[in-house]
């Protein structure tokens, strides 16, 4: 909270009086924010934009040049007797399902196990930096080769995975993982946490040895049990990070892609918000359609994150 | 700021990771497939043409999956690469690709297509330009083991309803000699192009049976299709393993190669891998039509097939057009038939003994050719993948057991329907 107040101080001097040096310093920002913003805008505001402008067209991807507009009709359109458009395309709302369901369950399993392999990495033994890199390992591997890989163990009739279960006695018969649509999409989320907790690991580390040792020390002196230091003095302590690594895997899992179409392709029952505007935008050449469900998946994501950081900060305000 | 720098070397080693490879300089750029022998083939030849005329040419492989491919085709194309002169082309695409491709008639010398099929070339023929060149032909064919078949004293099965009866017998008997892995019928069951193939041959062989008719008509939600689909649900966890739901073409080989399956559907390019020195079932295997629907119904196989074609932002069309025409000789089919398996496109070469010696279902595949069945691409034209993957997903749910049969055609029907308009 140091920081905050020295934020506040800031402000309260900026508002005070403004010293020459003052608005030759705020010029120098500006001076040098100005490349990035550019950059941001090439790279982001421009796409975005054009996304947005392809959304009120029909364009197709073998001319995108040739599109006509036609207002919101993409979204939601009445011709007479029906409607059509996105948002009443029950595939397009499957695909929220989907998403929703494996974000839920896939960053809730991420972030308590990373939290637990963190608290593990904490402890000092020998070969700990060893372990510390080696487990960054999934992180490092690009999404579509572990992706593959798994998809190779989940095999139905040659996968290592069915092997060992049906080897150790769990199961009578193979599982068909990427296929059977009651477990392809925990066979997602499986190949999403293995990859992702190192990530969410790295995060908590960093935090964790950041901890003031103080609070620990005196909670030692006192004889509180460790279950309760974990729960009164590191959780809270760790929450602003734990906030941090949420919002990124948040992020990361509404809008993903990847991995689902390794693994499972276009199937209906693991596709998601992403699969579903690629498969618009590319295979059915609907640029327009396509950018409309890009658009969706943009605002959907948008909301969700500010919904979330509102709240984030509420509650740590409320525990401050 | 400790978080950043313990984080930079993982987010620098996922972004080297990420960079595509330089690729080195050639003349010319093919994209052939990679399903079974065909990248090795597509290789040689071409290495061949290389000594013969002194020019570099790069051979590059694609993505297995029809669908992935095509995908991975309409984005180089859209964004007029020159990276790519000769891609490889499902012979249901020409429609859709046609304004990205060369006419091929321009370069060519007139009697190019002497000798083809006139379907394959009306088929590779969009507004009068011949946009791509035929270069196999596929149908889809009923593979069996010869020996299971005898060592049962079964018959080849005429009818799907016999197939399944047969594939469960076997299944269970061979399970019972000590074959754990033992399966029935193996067919391709991934939501993809894959599927849309066997779907519809089901579908069609039934009498009446079909999706969308050559007048544009659909036609799916019929007796036929119910019938046809509620036999294939049943195969699902029975005679073929739940896995198939998300095979391919080479997942399913796999497990017919080595042993694991009674029956396979796949096309005419497994034969010469199932017949090579390293598989398990070598001299083994028969192939036959695929069965009928009923007494009353008749063989029906969904025809394919790939042509080659040249990109209209390639840099060097004329060079191109003359390694099209090269791998397309005769000479060439023929020698793929022989080693790869992958049938001509030039009718007499089905007379050709040495052909007929080497592939003795070749007299057959004639008339299986003449019965096959077209994937309504060239009516339903650019919504033709839409159609295509309405059809697929339903009967994907289908056989997933998401979705009854009842549900699953009358909601194809009309999605179908909106995916028409008022026409096509």
């Amino acid at each position: 909270m140091s920081v905050s107040t020295t934020h506040a101080s800031c402000d309260e001097l900026l508002l005070i009086r403004e010293t020459p040096i003052q608005r030759r310093r705020v010029r120098a920002a500006w001076l040098f924010l100005t490349p990035m913003l550019l950059c941001l805008a090439l790279v982001a505001a421009w796409p975005l934009l054009r996304t947005f402008w392809f959304s009120l067209t029909d364009a197709n991807l073998a001319d995108t040049s040739g599109g006509s507009f036609v207002g919101l009709s993409n979204y939601l359109f009445h011709d007479g007797s029906s409607w059509s458009g996105i948002l009443v395309d029950p595939q397009w709302w499957n695909a929220v399902r989907n998403t929703l369901h494996f974000t839920v369950v896939s960053v809730g399993l991420e972030i308590v196990l990373g939290l637990l392999v963190a608290l593990l990495l904490n402890i000092k033994f020998t070969g700990r930096s060893l372990v510390r890199a080696l487990i960054l390992i999934p992180w490092a591997i690009p999404t579509i080769v572990s992706a593959k890989i798994w998809s190779w163990m989940l095999n139905d009739q040659f996968g290592i995975i069915n092997h060992l279960m049906l080897s150790l006695g769990l199961i009578d018969a193979p599982l068909a993982w990427t296929a059977d649509a009651d477990l392809s999409m925990w066979a997602v989320i499986i190949v999403d946490v293995w990859k992702t907790v190192p990530f969410v690991t790295l995060l908590m580390l960093a935090a964790l040895q950041m901890l003031p040792s103080d609070c620990y020390e005196a909670a030692r002196v006192d004889g509180i049990h460790p279950l309760k230091v974990f729960w009164r003095v590191t959780l809270p302590l760790l929450m602003p990070a734990l906030l941090v690594a949420a919002i990124f895997r948040i992020l990361d899992s509404l809008r993903v892609f990847d991995v689902i179409y390794v693994l499972t392709s276009n199937s209906s029952s693991t596709m998601s918000m992403s699969v579903y505007a690629r498969q618009h935008l590319v295979e059915f050449q609907d640029v327009g359609y396509g950018s409309a469900a890009s658009t969706l998946l943009f605002l959907v994501v948008a909301v969700i994150a500010m919904l979330y950081l509102y709240l984030g900060r509420r509650q740590l305000e409320v525990r401050s | 700021m400790k978080q950043l720098k313990t984080l930079l070397p993982a987010a620098l080693l996922t972004l080297f990771a990420g960079l595509p490879s330089v690729s080195s300089a050639a003349d010319l750029t093919i994209s052939c497939g990679a399903v079974g022998a065909e990248l090795q083939l597509c290789k040689e030849a071409v290495e061949a043409w290389s000594k013969q005329t002194g020019n570099n040419v790069e051979v590059v492989s694609t993505p297995n999956s029809a669908t992935e491919r095509l995908s991975f085709y309409q984005q180089i194309l859209s964004a007029q690469s020159t990276d790519i002169d000769i891609i490889q082309i499902d012979m249901v695409w020409p429609g859709m690709l046609a304004k990205h491709l060369m006419d091929l008639r321009e370069v060519l010398p007139a009697n190019a297509t002497q000798g083809y099929f006139q379907a394959q070339v009306d088929n590779a023929t969009v507004n009068g330009r011949l946009v791509t060149m035929p270069w196999f032909t596929d149908s889809g064919l009923l593979y069996y083991r010869k020996d299971l078949l005898e060592k049962y004293n079964k018959q080849v099965p005429q009818t799907w309803e016999e197939m399944t009866a047969t594939a469960r017998d076997v299944q269970q008997a061979e399970r019972n000699a000590g074959n754990p892995d033992a399966w029935g019928y193996i067919f391709q069951g991934r939501a993809y192009e894959g599927l849309t193939c066997n779907a519809l041959e089901w579908i069609s062989s039934q009498p009446e049976g079909g999706l969308v008719n050559p007048r544009g008509d659909i036609v799916v939600n019929s007796q036929a299709s119910r019938a046809a689909l509620t036999l294939a649900k049943s195969w699902v966890g029975d005679i073929s393993p739940r896995g198939v739901l998300n095979y391919t073409e080479e997942e399913g080989r796999g497990v017919f190669q080595s042993g694991n399956a009674l029956f396979m559907r796949n096309w005419p390019y497994v034969w010469a891998l199932v017949q090579s020195q390293n598989s398990a079932v070598k001299d083994k295997v028969g192939v036959a039509p695929l069965p009928r629907g009923g007494e009353t119904g008749n063989h029906a196989s969904t025809l394919g097939g790939w042509g080659l074609a040249v990109s209209r932002y390639s840099a060097h069309p004329k060079l191109a057009a003359d390694l099209v025409s090269y791998l397309t000789s005769a000479q060439q089919q023929k020698h793929r038939a022989l080693i790869g398996a992958y049938n001509p496109v030039i009718e007499s070469l089905y007379q050709d003994p040495e052909l007929l010696a080497a592939m003795p279902y070749y007299g057959q595949l004639h008339s299986i050719l003449n019965d096959g069945v077209m994937r309504p691409a060239s009516i339903t034209a650019d919504r033709y993948p839409r159609v295509s993957n309405a059809f697929f997903d339903r009967v994907h749910g289908v056989l997933a057991g998401e979705l009854p049969v009842d549900q699953a055609l009358a909601e194809l029907e009309s999605e179908l329907t909106r995916i028409k308009r008022r026409n096509w």
